[in-house]
C-alpha cells in the first residue's frame, strides 16, 4: 500500500474533479425528479380513473426494475431506437427515470397522511379541489415529506456511483483510473473515496434527523 | 414487436443468469441477516465500545455506494493478496452493505418490544442474551418481517451490481447475450421481465403483509 503516492496532489484534484460531477448529476437529477415525482404523487392521490392507473403500473414496474439496468438501458438500448444521448445526460435520465418513481411514493404517502377531516373542512369551506390540495393538503404534506427526501437524495448520491459501468467522469470513475495506474494504490483510495461520500451523506443524514426532530 | 426469437435462443443462459441472480440475492440476505442481528445487539446491548462498534458499522456503511463495497472486495483485497471469484466477491459486497440496513430495521424491532418484557426476563434470572434471544428477538421478528421484504426486494434488485464485475448474473448474462446478437433493446427488456418476475410478487406480498398488520394494531 502506497499512501504517500496515492494520495499525490495530482490524485486529490483528479477525485475532487470526479466529486464535482457526482455532484451535479445528483442535483440536476434531484430537481427533476422532485419536480416530475410531485406531479405523479399528486396524479396518483386524486385517484383520476385510468391516468392513476397507468401511473401506478409505471411507477411499480420502475421502482422493481434495478437502477444499473435502467442506466444500461438509456445508454445501451436507447441508441438502437434512435435516441442517441451523451453519457451525462443517459446518467441523468436513467437517474430521472428511477427517481421519479420513488420519490412519487414518498409524495403520495405523504399526502395520505394528511386527515381526511383537513380536505373535508377544507371543501365545506368553499374551496375547489384544486385549491385545497394546493392551500391545505401540499404544504403541510410536504412539510413532511423533507425527511424521506433527503434520505432518497443521499440514495441517489450513493446511486450515481452506477454510472461508472457507461463510464461517467464520477468519482468512482476517477478512483478506478487512479488504481489503474498502481495496484499500491487501489486499497488508500477505495479508503479516501469512501471518506468523501461519508462525509457528505453523514452530513445529510444529520440535516435530515435534525429536520425530522423540528417537525414531528 | 420485441425478437422473441433472441429470448428462445438464449434461454439457458438467462436462466443460468436469473438461477445466480436468485442465489446471490438469498446468499446475502442469510449473510446480512447473521451480521445485521449481531450489529443491531451490538447497537442497544448496555455496552458502550459495542455500541460504537454497532454504530460504526452503520453509520459508515449506509453511507457509502454499495458498488465501492463490492470493488473493495474485488479489487481491493486482490491488491494484498486476498483473492475471491466475481460471483463471491460481489455476493460478499451486497451482504456487508445489505447488512447494514438490516441492523437498522433488526433495531427498529427490538426498541418497538415494551422495555417491560426485557425488564421482566431479566428479573425471573434470565442473562442479557438469554432474554434478548428467548424473550425480545422472537417478539421483533413479527414487527420487522415487512421492512425485511422490502430489504430483500432491494436486494434483489441491487444484486445486478454483479453484473459490473462479471459476475455471472442476470446483468452479466444480458451483456454477454447482447454483445453476442449486437441487440441491446430487446436483450434488456426481457432481461428487466426476469428481473420482475422476482421483484414484482416480492412487492405485492410485502404489501399485503404491511396491510395486514395495519389492521391488527
Amino acid at each position: 500500500m502506497d499512501f504517500i503516492g496515492a494520495y499525490a496532489p495530482a490524485h486529490l484534484k483528479f477525485l475532487l474533479e470526479g466529486f464535482a460531477v457526482t455532484l451535479e448529476v445528483a442535483f440536476i437529477s434531484i430537481l427533476f425528479s422532485f419536480a416530475i415525482g410531485i406531479v405523479i404523487g399528486v396524479l396518483r392521490y386524486s385517484r383520476i380513473p385510468f391516468v392513476s392507473h397507468i401511473l401506478a403500473i409505471g411507477v411499480e414496474t420502475i421502482r422493481n426494475l434495478p437502477l444499473l439496468l435502467i442506466i444500461f438501458f438509456t445508454y445501451f438500448a436507447l441508441p438502437e431506437v434512435g435516441f442517441k444521448l451523451d453519457k451525462f445526460y443517459a446518467a441523468i435520465l436513467a437517474l430521472v427515470i428511477f427517481e421519479s418513481a420513488m420519490l412519487s411514493e414518498i409524495v403520495r404517502s405523504g399526502l395520505n397522511s394528511i386527515e381526511k377531516g383537513q380536505i373535508e373542512a377544507a371543501r365545506s369551506s368553499g374551496l375547489t379541489y384544486t385549491q385545497t390540495l394546493w392551500h391545505i393538503v401540499l404544504p403541510q404534506a410536504l412539510r413532511r415529506m423533507v425527511p424521506p427526501i433527503v434520505g432518497q437524495f443521499i440514495s441517489l448520491l450513493k446511486d450515481t456511483s452506477l454510472a461508472v459501468v457507461i463510464a461517467l467522469p464520477e468519482l468512482m470513475n476517477h478512483a478506478q483510473i487512479i488504481n489503474g495506474r498502481n495496484v499500491n494504490y487501489v486499497i488508500p483510495i477505495f479508503l479516501l473515496v469512501a471518506i468523501m461520500y461519508f462525509i457528505v451523506n453523514y452530513s445529510l443524514s444529520l440535516i435530515s434527523r435534525r429536520l425530522e426532530h423540528k417537525h414531528l | 414487436m420485441l425478437n422473441y426469437s433472441i429470448l428462445i435462443e438464449h434461454w439457458d443462459m438467462y436462466m443460468q443468469g436469473f438461477a445466480n441472480t436468485l442465489k446471490a440475492s438469498v446468499l446475502a440476505l442469510i449473510g446480512s441477516l447473521a451480521i445485521g442481528t449481531v450489529m443491531a445487539v451490538f447497537r442497544i446491548a448496555p455496552v458502550r465500545p459495542l455500541n460504537w462498534i454497532g454504530a460504526a458499522y452503520v453509520e459508515f456503511i449506509r453511507n457509502i455506494p454499495l458498488i465501492l463495497i463490492v470493488f473493495v472486495f474485488f479489487v481491493g483485497l486482490p491488491a494484498i493478496g486476498i483473492r475471491f471469484d466475481s460471483f463471491t466477491a460481489g455476493t460478499l459486497g451486497l451482504t456487508v452493505y445489505t447488512a447494514a440496513f438490516i441492523a437498522e430495521v433488526i433495531r427498529a424491532g427490538i426498541l418497538a418490544v415494551p422495555k417491560g418484557q426485557m425488564e421482566a426476563a431479566r428479573s425471573s434470572g434470565l442473562t442479557y442474551l438469554q432474554a434478548m434471544w428467548y424473550i425480545i428477538l422472537p417478539q421483533a421478528v413479527k414487527i420487522v418481517i415487512p421492512p425485511m421484504g422490502n430489504q430483500f426486494i432491494n436486494l434483489v434488485k441491487n444484486s445486478s451490481v454483479l453484473g459490473v464485475i462479471a459476475g455471472l448474473d442476470l446483468m452479466y448474462f444480458g451483456d454477454l447475450i447482447s454483445s453476442e446478437t449486437f441487440v441491446t433493446f430487446d436483450v434488456y427488456i426481457f432481461v428487466a421481465m426476469f428481473y420482475l418476475l422476482l421483484t414484482i410478487p416480492l412487492s405485492l406480498g410485502v404489501g399485503a403483509l404491511e396491510r395486514r398488520l395495519a389492521r391488527s394494531r
